[in-house]
């Protein structure tokens, strides 16, 4: 049997895919959605707290919720959800691309796409990945592990917690474990200065009066079954523990929340260009990689800190891979965007400059600055500015470029911010 | 009485001083008048919403998150919770249809917000 034909393919049906699917299904493509969770909803399934959908939907919903409504509008317009289903591989046909896929209903199965979304969300640093040395006893959780272990399948993890890292989801479980009954000891954070939303540092631990460890870390765990305790130690401004300020902490839990990666393993065997800084493709303002007729969103492109921009980009891959699926393409004419100054990433990293319009970019700081000035120019002609009072890297920023002002014949776009 | 506060109005963060002189609430540090009814607010009634979990009889869909439909003192969280987790879900819910008509002594409902009936 030949494989099922799609214009649109979108990889994942977290929030990312589910906004690409309904804006490929818009723009006029057939599409269809591949996850491999037996719902779709992504990481919103188990982010039961709320302060989501504040850009998008002009209110304040709990992950569930912001699912349901896009849930509810791939449901309403028939798009074709396969769930409970692998992607065991992807290559290249004539007309764009094929997939190998697996479930319990067809086996091993293949569809066609002539344009693929991928949106894959990404992965959590491990232990392993923070170098923090000892035996492997239980009682070692990454923050999404216990975040899924509490509000899906209703397990407590331990009693007795200390958490690592100061990132958003670390911040929410140690209000999540204290309403649940567990003890959080303390979140100890590396850095200066805390990784998450000041909001959540708020609202998380004030409110509950956990407290927060700056520039002090875990530097080993103990005991071999089950985990008994951890020791934590000050650390210098170059962020090496200082010998002498070690301390031991008895716990049976020990949180991890010290960052995410893009996942975009799927995507290696094409031989995609990923950004170093970002871990995801390489795109323009179409959100289009390196290989024609593939498109990145959400998570899996940058990791974000809102919601509404995973969504936000869901919806531009969804509506460019439907133009390409549908024979709307033109070489692209790309110019690089170098990000200069106090800039940790920029997304995207180039413009085709052959279309006209708007191009969203998003950035976030290298550091924290006040008052900031942010110059985006063209041959020493300035294509748009911005000032801001305070910038955080937790917080990214986004701007919107009017493309027509990009002179012809440009080598690159600079992007400069200055504290 | 005096408290410190960080403003979670928006990405700014101001760091509010407020205190009560007789009946009055002073606020210093504000850059907007959101800043100001924020640290009213905190040092009054702190108030949240409250987001969980409660326990169904489905297998395939065991526990069902839930938020209440507002705000709730800060100081009724826990027995909230107390009271919460004693609760069973016998129906297929989906977002916004009541799990308990009043949180602990208020009168805010407690409210679904996933959809049971998925699959």
């Amino acid at each position: 049997m030949s494989p099922a034909k799609w214009d649109v393919v979108v990889i994942g049906a977290g929030p990312g895919g589910l906004a690409a699917s309904i804006a490929a299904d818009k723009a006029g493509a057939s599409v269809c959605l591949v996850e491999r969770e037996a719902r779709p909803g992504g990481i919103l399934k188990q982010c039961i707290h709320d302060g989501f959908g504040l850009v998008r939907f002009g209110r304040k919903l709990t992950g569930p919720e912001y699912a349901f409504l896009d849930i509810e509008e791939v449901k309403g317009r028939g798009i074709k959800l396969f769930t409970e289903t692998f992607l065991l591989d992807l290559d290249r046909s004539e007309e764009g691309f094929v997939l190998t896929l697996q479930n319990s209903e067809e086996a091993v199965f293949r569809l066609e796409a002539k344009a693929l979304v991928a949106a894959t969300g990404c992965r959590e640093r491990t232990a392993r990945q923070v170098f923090i040395h000892g035996q492997r006893p239980a009682g070692v959780y990454t923050a999404g592990t216990v975040q899924r272990l509490i509000n899906i399948s209703g397990y407590l993890p331990g009693k007795n917690c200390v958490i690592l890292g100061s990132g958003d989801i670390g911040l929410i479980m140690a209000r999540r474990l204290t309403l649940e009954g567990a003890k959080v000891l303390g979140v100890y954070e590396i850095k200066p200065e805390p990784s998450g939303l000041t909001r959540n540092i708020v609202q998380c631990l004030e409110d509950y009066n956990i407290p927060l460890h700056l520039s002090t870390t875990v530097t080993e765990v103990h005991g071999t079954e089950r985990l008994e305790g951890v020791t934590v130690c000050r650390v210098d401004e170059n962020m090496r523990p200082l010998p002498g300020s070690e301390e031991y902490v008895p716990c049976d839990t020990l949180v991890l929340s010290v960052g995410l990666i893009p996942e975009n393993d799927i995507l290696h065997p094409l031989g995609v260009e990923i950004d170093p800084r970002t871990g995801g493709p390489v795109v323009d303002q179409l959100l289009a990689t390196s290989e024609a007729g593939l498109f990145s969103c959400g998570n899996a492109l940058h990791v974000n800190d809102l919601v509404d921009y995973v969504s936000e980009s869901g919806e531009i891959a969804g509506a460019s891979a439907a133009r390409h699926a549908l024979g709307d393409y033109r070489p692209p004419r790309h110019v690089p965007i170098l990000a200069k100054g106090e800039i940790l990433y920029a997304v995207p990293q180039r413009l085709d400059v052959s279309l006209g319009g708007q191009g969203i970019l998003y950035f976030r700081a290298a550091r924290t600055l006040t008052d900031a000035a942010l110059v985006i120019s063209a041959g020493g002609r300035v294509l748009g500015e911005k000032k801001y009072k305070s910038l955080r890297p937790p917080e990214m920023e986004r701007i919107v470029l009017d493309l027509s002002l990009v002179p012809a014949g440009e080598e690159n776009i600079v992007l400069e911010l200055r504290g | 009485m005096e408290k410190l506060l960080v403003c979670i109005q928006c990405p700014q963060g101001c760091k509010l001083m407020v205190k009560t002189e007789g009946e009055e609430v002073l606020v210093a540090g504000n850059k907007c008048p959101r800043g100001a009814s924020y640290a009213r607010q905190e040092l009054l009634n702190p108030c949240r919403t409250l987001t969980t979990t409660v326990r169904t009889e489905f297998p395939d869909f065991p526990l069902l998150p839930v938020r209440t439909a507002g705000e709730i003192p800060l100081g009724s969280l826990f027995a909230a919770m107390g009271e919460i987790n004693r609760l069973l879900v016998r129906n297929r819910l989906r977002p916004g249809d009541v799990v308990l008509e009043r949180v602990s002594g208020t009168d805010v409902p407690l409210i679904a917000t996933a959809d049971m009936t998925l699959n």
